[in-house]
């Protein structure tokens, strides 16, 4: 009985923490670190950036210009990400357009992430009380200095912590560009299993995910903490 | 122009792929049906178990949940799929998303809940508890129903993104929605039928998606 | 500055304003001149923070005419920004800037309205701050002032563009009772200057001290103007009296 729980033990062991295994594909898996870390920094700057733009143009209350953001926000909040990636990579080849898979998966990642930005900084935008508006106006500043300096800051403080949730939510998507063979850290564990037949690169590559978001998801949790007498 | 069309909006193949579509939407409804109830009964207990007096129990919940909203769902459930067989865990596609997604959407439903319970007043416990109401008869007739009221925009907009996530399921040849479109794809050399099953989410999920902004808005003023 | 002219420092002409079907201002003329100021007084409803905020027109007449020395305030081709940078303004719920601390809450318009370096904006902003008597507390975020510090450094805000007409809108209704002082102080001060004021406000008592011409509004219109003495001891209208009676007993 005890040999039994003890061989147990060892296999587990064998399985999912082979030394061997885990020496010879962590160079592969840091590799993949580098490309999940660079795709999701080049992600959250642009999608942070679009987002904001796009949500100051709302701002200006163009109609057909507002109908379009909301079309295109909405859009891309409802359309599960997988598809959207899968739509593109598949898709747009057919129509002469050539994109790697890294570029969809940043371009598609990136679009989802302005989408989310937009709608939780409109929120904060209209949260702003009109008297902001008023006051800043009867300085004589203008519409658009007003909204860059005086609303903008306030909006944004009230976006913080669920824009941290967002953009942690979906830079962990990077993970999905596996599926079309961006070499990203899962794409490179999920080789390194088939190849060893072994699942200590998988077990190696959770912990990377771990290692990279858990300071984030703790950050975000502060955050929420600071900003939560807002909410009351 | 006709060669986009032709690519993205070929109605024949559509039509051709309907019927594989359609049960991979009943599939997808059905892993909905399965992973919802019990993210969100898992949410409860983990919510429950960080507001708990017991430090070594808030502390391992709080862990739990951190953990789980650091990893990428798609890495939980490959790593449910195809990492478990080789310590003799061998599941079917649809246990693995089943467990895969529990320990995912009980991480986020568990942070709601938690800060609905938290956006109670004591004074309502200590109201109820005043009347002779036990603890649990407090939390399920008085906190909850307050707390649930108050996070209902972020529980709606969570199960969006799990309704959205269960396309992850594809990746493990569970033939939901998003598998039935990629299949019909592949055979028909057309994007069509995944601009079909696009279409499908967006039919299900745009009217919560609008109705999450409302809430947003409502709450601003 | 505020050099005389012929023509008042603020004149209204003809203004109508509507919210719907709600005929809110039918027909108000009002000049100020210089140094002057002017109070304005009337039953909730009656048009009269409607007619102020026409003034620099964060409500946009329908019709009638503005002129700020002589400068249109209103039509076409009017460069509404530059023309309020010469028109200070006071809200009731102050609308200081949050996440400004009250030095750059003073700053702001100076350096991206008028222009000015940021040593320039600062001098000037500590200056209008010792107005108000708040040098003191230039580095406080709002949150960290009382309702009367916070609406003094409004005043100081506006002040600080040397603008050419101050409008009041009930500045001191979300007081409470024991800071309303400070901010009325201040504006004594200031009249004292020889700033040109128009206000909407309660403060009776202060109408009849500081006040050089009391306006009634009622309905939309002006019931009647004169000199504070007497309009209170001796007004003209019943609907004056009644104001009057309604306020003053009430109180």
């Amino acid at each position: 009985m005890e040999t039994e729980a003890l061989s147990g033990l060892e296999r587990f062991a064998q399985t999912f923490l082979n030394w061997e295994v885990l020496v010879k594909y962590a160079p592969s898996i840091l590799a993949g670190v580098g490309v999940t870390v660079w795709l999701s920094v080049l992600i959250i700057l642009v999608g942070m950036t679009l987002g904001t733009l796009l949500a100051c143009l709302r701002a200006y209350r163009v109609g057909p210009l507002s109908f379009l953001i909301v079309v295109f926000a909405d859009v891309f909040r409802a359309l599960p990400p997988l598809v959207v990636i899968l739509l593109v990579f598949f898709g747009l080849p057919n129509a002469g357009i050539y994109l790697s898979a890294f570029m969809v998966l940043f371009v598609v990642l990136t679009l989802i992430l302005a989408a989310f930005a937009e709608e939780i900084l409109w929120a904060g935008i209209t949260s702003v009380d009109k008297g902001q508006w008023e006051a800043a106006r009867s300085t004589g500043l203008g519409f658009t200095q007003t909204l860059g300096y005086v609303i903008l800051p306030q909006a944004m403080r009230l976006a913080i912590p669920p824009l941290t949730n967002r953009a942690i939510a979906i830079t962990k998507m990077t993970a999905l560009g596996t599926v079309i063979g961006v070499p990203d850290i899962l794409n490179q564990a999920t080789t390194a299993q088939s190849f060893s037949g072994n699942a200590s690169p998988l077990l190696l590559a959770a912990l990377a995910y771990v290692l990279l978001f858990l300071p984030f998801v703790i950050m975000s949790r502060w955050l929420e903490r600071r900003y939560s007498w807002k909410k009351a | 122009m006709d060669q986009l069309i032709e690519q993205f909006f070929n109605i024949e193949i559509m039509i051709a792929a309907w019927p594989t579509i359609l049960r991979g939407l009943w599939m997808t409804l059905a892993i909905c049906a399965v992973v919802i109830p019990m993210g969100l009964l898992g949410g409860l207990f983990a919510a429950l178990g960080m507001l708990s007096q017991n430090r070594a129990l808030r502390w391992a919940t709080v862990g739990f949940v951190d953990f789980f909203r650091a990893i990428p769902p798609l890495v939980l459930l490959i790593f449910v799929y195809s990492g478990l067989p080789f310590a003799g865990l061998r599941l079917s596609p649809f246990a693995a998303v089943a467990i895969a997604f529990l320990l995912n959407n009980s991480a986020y439903y568990g942070e709601i809940f938690r800060a609905g319970i938290g956006s109670v007043g004591t004074g309502q416990t200590e109201a109820a508890r005043s009347t002779g109401l036990g603890a649990s008869q407090t939390m399920a007739y008085v906190v909850l129903p307050q707390a649930v009221r108050n996070v209902l925009p972020d529980l709606i907009s969570n199960t969006i993104e799990v309704v959205k996530l269960t396309s992850l399921a594809s990746v493990v040849s569970l033939a939901e929605m998003l598998y039935a479109a990629d299949m019909a794809r592949s055979v028909t050399y057309s994007a069509s039928p995944l601009v079909l099953a696009a279409g499908i989410y967006l039919v299900i999920l745009w009217p919560l998606v609008r109705l999450v902004s409302r809430f947003e808005r409502r709450i601003a003023h | 500055m505020n050099a005389p002219t012929q023509r008042p420092s603020l004149e209204v002409r003809g203004l109508h304003k509507h919210f719907g079907t709600f005929h809110a201002l039918k027909g108000v003329d009002i000049s100020v001149e210089h140094s002057e100021l002017v109070f304005v007084l009337g039953p909730s409803g009656s048009g009269k923070s409607t007619m102020l905020r026409c003034c620099n027109r964060l409500e946009e007449p329908d019709a009638g005419d503005i002129f700020l020395e002589g400068d249109p305030v209103t039509g076409k081709g009017v460069d509404l920004n530059a023309i309020r940078q010469r028109i200070g303004m006071v809200f009731q719920s102050f609308n200081l800037y949050p996440h400004l601390s009250a030095r750059r809450n003073v700053t702001l318009a100076l350096r991206k309205v008028l222009g000015q370096s940021r040593d320039e904006a600062d001098a000037r902003a500590m200056a209008a701050l010792e107005q108000v008597g708040l040098a003191d507390k230039s580095e406080n975020l709002p949150a960290a002032l009382s309702g009367g510090q916070q609406q003094r450094v409004a005043i100081a805000r506006a002040l600080a563009l040397e603008p050419q007409v101050m409008l009041f809108d009930e500045p001191t209704s979300a007081l409470d009772p024991e800071l309303v002082g400070d901010v009325l102080a201040v504006m004594r001060e200031l009249k004292e200057t020889g700033m040109t004021m128009l206000v909407v406000s309660h403060e009776m008592q202060f109408a009849r001290e500081a006040a050089d011409r009391v306006i009634i509004m009622d309905d939309g219109q002006i019931v009647e103007q004169g000199s504070p003495e007497r309009i209170f001891e001796n007004p003209n209208h019943a609907r004056t009296r009644s104001f009057l009676s309604r306020v003053t007993g009430g109180a």
